[in-house]
């Protein structure tokens, strides 16, 4: 999917996610966690494989974590990417 | 006598006990004892107070102009020991102003021991960076203060982190000897009577700075108000104070049931709550006359009001209650289903409102709360006390100091004290925070032993000590369905990934003793904070 405009999903609150994604040239991931140093590698991992399955291959991505589980992640990244893309997501890849 | 006699007399004594005692030296004239001569002789009823003759001068002898004058008066000078109370908690506006002056004075190197510090706090981190402060004796610490002693390198001395009976006990020891206690009150008269339920800023009960004021060298009252002598009931009281400085704010009371304390409406916290007070029903403690304690925190505070539906519908009430009292506890006394309230700290302006109505809400000093060296303390004879954790593992010991992140951010407060005491101790705690797993492998820090903790009530289930003989099989008689701590771990282990282990430096930050005053874990530091 490409990124073709700015978009948001998610929250600050705790046990929640901010993720912001804006179009970009190339695939930039920024993560900020309250929880790097104890899930920090869990949670690039998440990230990047959903970032993967959507296809998504050029664009900002911004993640700020405030101790959200993977599957909350894995939700927040594809909300922030629907609604910044206008192709419709292939559901048989998420 | 003279004092080659006494000398004889001691090596008699020691040579000979029974001798000396059954037949003592004659003075050597019995019309001129020695001891007369030692002591001065009158020289008019005001010659050693001359105050006295003046009856303003009376009034006025102990209220200093300013915190500066009170400062200068006292005496104190660089390496001394200041000491304060916490009563305020994130509103406390007592310390900063005075560690500024002491800054100003050009002090250097002072031991800060404060019943606990806070948030509000973080402002000290500039007087240790300049010298002013150079130890720090305190129950716990949070926010940018923690953060940054944590971290390492700031501190010459690591942090002494105490229970509140502990403090008392190292005040007792004279391990800890305050040279000034400086003591915020809303209001005292000019001797120095105060209490925390006159003036402006009610911070309820004053019972840690009780504990300051019996065992500091001199005690400076900072208060906001002046009143008329004499301000009874007084919890401080004339005999002890040496100065009084009128300031113009020693604390904001609606930032006392913040943080820690406040009350929640979060329905994990609540959910908590109904369980734990399902836990005391059927724990084995429930019944007519019964004690407790609700520590800080959310869930434990809720759990209360849970409580008290099942008091009702049981026709049971309760003796006492100990703590850290909440205006929901002061309701439940007020209602007549708690019969007395013993008050070393109020929670909220309920409970300070109903130390100053009620009469059988009475202050308890630290000491008297839980000292294990005062000749008797309340939290021996607890029932039972709901507890919070920061984590809590496999053998069902707390951690109630250190965050996942290793940082220091929260209080020994009275965790060990209640926990030895009371016959049923139950922790309260969600089971995750934030992905992080409360029920873990090994505490990173030890501040209560297993052995004093017997259940552990989550969101996701109930855990028994097996050590706790009795009380698995009466929740489950009751269809609490109680599982192990092992299966807690599992299953957050199973939702939230295995957390990888934070890495700390060599430094030791904080030294934390157990309430009898030995060492009972340290802290490192964490490089990366």
């Amino acid at each position: 999917m490409r990124i073709v405009r700015a978009a948001v999903a998610g929250s600050l609150e705790s046990s929640d996610a901010l993720v912001k994604v804006a179009p970009n040239d190339e695939l930039e991931v920024d993560i900020q966690s309250t929880v790097m140093g104890q899930y920090g590698d869990a949670i690039t991992t998440v990230v990047n494989e959903t970032l993967e399955k959507l296809g998504v291959t050029e664009g900002f991505v911004s993640v700020d974590d405030k101790g959200a589980l993977d599957f909350a992640i894995r939700a927040r990244v594809q909300g922030a990417v629907f609604r910044g893309s206008d192709e419709q997501p292939d559901w048989s890849r998420l | 006598m003279t004092e080659t006699k006494t000398t004889e007399t001691t090596q008699a004594a020691q040579a000979a006990p029974e001798a000396s005692t059954t037949t003592p030296a004659p003075p050597a004239d019995p019309a001129h004892p020695a001891e007369l001569d030692a002591l001065p002789a009158f020289s008019g009823w005001a010659a050693k107070m001359p105050y006295l003759r003046d009856s303003k001068a009376k009034r006025r002898r102990k209220v200093m102009r300013s915190l500066k004058e009170a400062i200068i008066r006292s005496g104190l000078t660089d390496g001394d020991t200041i000491s304060f109370h916490h009563h305020f908690r994130e509103g406390d506006k007592v310390i900063l102003q005075v560690v500024s002056q002491l800054a100003e004075l050009g002090l250097e190197n002072l031991t800060l021991a404060s019943s606990s510090l806070n948030n509000c706090h973080a402002g000290l981190v500039e007087y240790i960076r300049s010298g002013v402060i150079g130890r720090i004796y305190t129950s716990g610490m949070r926010g940018e203060l923690a953060r940054q002693i944590s971290a390492g390198g700031l501190l010459q001395h690591p942090v002494t982190i105490h229970s509140h009976g502990g403090r008392a006990a190292l005040m007792e020891t004279g391990e800890l000897k305050p040279k000034v206690a400086f003591l915020g009150v809303s209001a005292c008269d000019e001797y120095g009577n105060a209490n925390g339920f006159t003036g402006r800023a009610h911070c309820g009960s004053l019972g840690y700075a009780r504990t300051d004021a019996q065992y500091a060298e001199q005690v400076i009252l900072l208060t906001e108000q002046i009143v008329d002598y004499p301000n009874t009931p007084a919890s401080i009281r004339q005999d002890q104070v040496d100065f009084v400085v009128e300031v113009d704010e020693v604390g904001d009371p609606s930032r006392i049931n913040v943080g820690a304390v406040r009350n929640t409406k979060n329905p994990r916290d609540l959910l908590i709550a109904r369980r734990a007070a399902a836990v005391m029903e059927f724990g084995g403690y429930f019944e007519d006359g019964f004690s407790m304690q609700t520590g800080s925190g959310g869930a434990a505070t809720a759990t209360t009001l849970y409580l008290k539906d099942r008091m009702e519908r049981a026709g049971i009430k309760a003796a006492w209650a100990l703590g850290g009292i909440t205006g929901t506890l002061a309701s439940l006394h007020e209602q007549g289903l708690v019969g007395r309230l013993l008050d070393v700290q109020s929670f909220d302006a309920g409970a300070a409102e109903s130390l100053a109505t009620s009469p059988a809400h009475t202050e308890i000093s630290a000491a008297e709360y839980a000292s294990p060296l005062a000749k008797a303390c309340c939290v021996d004879e607890l029932d039972m006390v709901i507890l919070s954790a920061l984590e809590i593992d496999l053998k069902f010991n707390v951690n109630v100091l250190t965050g996942s992140d290793g940082l220091m951010m929260g209080a020994s407060g009275g965790h060990c004290d209640t926990a030895a005491g009371a016959k049923l101790v139950i922790v309260v705690a969600p089971l995750i925070r934030s992905r992080i797993p409360t029920v873990v492998e090994k505490v990173s820090t030890l501040i209560t032993p297993g052995d004093n903790v017997d259940v552990l009530v989550t969101d996701y289930g109930i855990a028994v000590n097996p050590r706790s003989v009795g009380v698995a099989e009466r929740l489950r008689a009751a269809g609490l369905k109680p599982t192990t701590i092992g299966d807690l771990y599992e299953q957050a282990l199973k939702i939230c990934g295995k957390p990888r282990q934070i890495e700390r430096g060599d430094e030791i930050v904080g030294i934390v003793r157990y309430r009898d005053g030995s060492v009972i874990d340290t802290v490192r530091n964490v490089p990366s904070a």
